[in-house]
């Protein structure tokens, strides 16, 4: 058995573990941390693949952001996670019937199949062997998919506005700084002249926005 | 036995059949639920990585890029709504989402 064999069985077994143990997991902490596990042996077989920038990118976005948000999130909420998993095996019949289901139809599709090499006529963007990973995809996608990456920016920042319009909010009875109210005052209403009569106190009327 | 595009297909065919027996066997957990489409996200990954490998076509890179760009975002938005979720209704469980109505 050669090394790229010994590699990928090495990979693709603790991958599949590991993804086992995503959706069995009693503490959903230990499932992101299973999860993050999966990631890393992915981009280990994108390596493998001759996919580096790939890699790299699985690395960091999957387990460097999305894997930390999920942490993060899991940490924050309390959540009674025991109750969420009642019914665990109640269902666990129809979703074995149907994953095996699924599994079976794609393993007959493609894995028992070799798929032949002239299965695509001609090349979209031919790989060239001479570049490395990183400079084929950069000369690709910054000229023939430029609109297709800048939308892919334009879907994160949607996403990112819509994260943060969606979790922020502003608790009532709080009292803050209003920059324009502060701004506004002039002496004229900050200012109250009264004429007192010796021997008798006032109390100052008060504005409706609480200053005096 | 050389490592051809079929081994890597099938065992993105398995981890995507893991993502769905996730989504039946944690009902009630939406986060694990969200885990388990990140796991058929990154089948989806594979498979387009390793036809563009060995068809040697860059565009399949490309596409699984696209893909990664959106599963990002997906799970900002998702996390972000059960965050909201929790604070509105001390809960995460999904079949209590059925009262929100209108």
């Amino acid at each position: 058995m050669g090394l790229t064999e010994f590699f990928f069985y090495l990979f693709a077994s603790v991958a599949v573990l590991s993804a086992s143990m995503v959706i069995v997991a009693r503490n959903p902490v230990h499932a992101v941390l299973f999860l993050i596990l999966t990631f890393f042996n992915a981009a280990a077989l994108f390596v493998l693949l001759g996919a580096e920038f790939l890699a790299m990118l699985l690395v960091i976005v999957y387990v460097g952001a999305v894997a930390v948000l999920f942490l993060f999130v899991v940490m924050m909420l309390d959540i009674d996670f025991s109750e969420l998993r009642a019914g665990f095996i109640k269902s666990a019949p129809l979703g074995a019937s149907i994953g095996t289901l699924v599994l079976v139809e794609l393993i007959l599709v493609v894995g028992l199949s070799q798929f032949p090499s002239n299965i695509v006529g001609q090349p979209a963007a031919a790989i060239d062997i001479n570049l490395t990973n990183t400079e084929a995809i950069g000369r690709v996608l910054y000229t023939k998919y430029l609109f297709i990456f800048q939308g892919a920016g334009l879907i994160l920042l949607v996403s990112m506005i819509g994260a943060i319009v969606l979790t922020l909010h502003h608790k009532t009875g709080v009292k803050r700084q209003i920059i324009s109210a502060q701004v506004a005052r002039v002496p004229e209403s900050a200012i109250e002249v009264v004429s007192l009569v010796p021997g008798q106190s006032i109390i100052p009327s008060r504005d409706e926005d609480g200053t005096a | 036995m050389e490592i051809g595009s079929g081994h890597y297909l099938t065992l993105a065919a398995v981890l995507f059949t893991i993502g769905i027996f996730g989504i039946f066997l944690n009902r009630k957990n939406v986060i694990v639920i969200l885990m388990s489409i990140e796991l058929m996200l990154l089948a989806v990954n594979i498979n387009l990585v390793t036809f563009s490998v060995f068809n040697s076509d860059l565009v399949g890179q490309i596409f699984a890029m696209m893909v990664l760009t959106v599963a990002a975002a997906e799970a900002a938005i998702g996390l972000a709504i059960i965050v909201v979720y929790f604070r509105n209704r001390g809960s995460i469980a999904v079949e209590d989402v059925n009262m929100m109505r209108g």
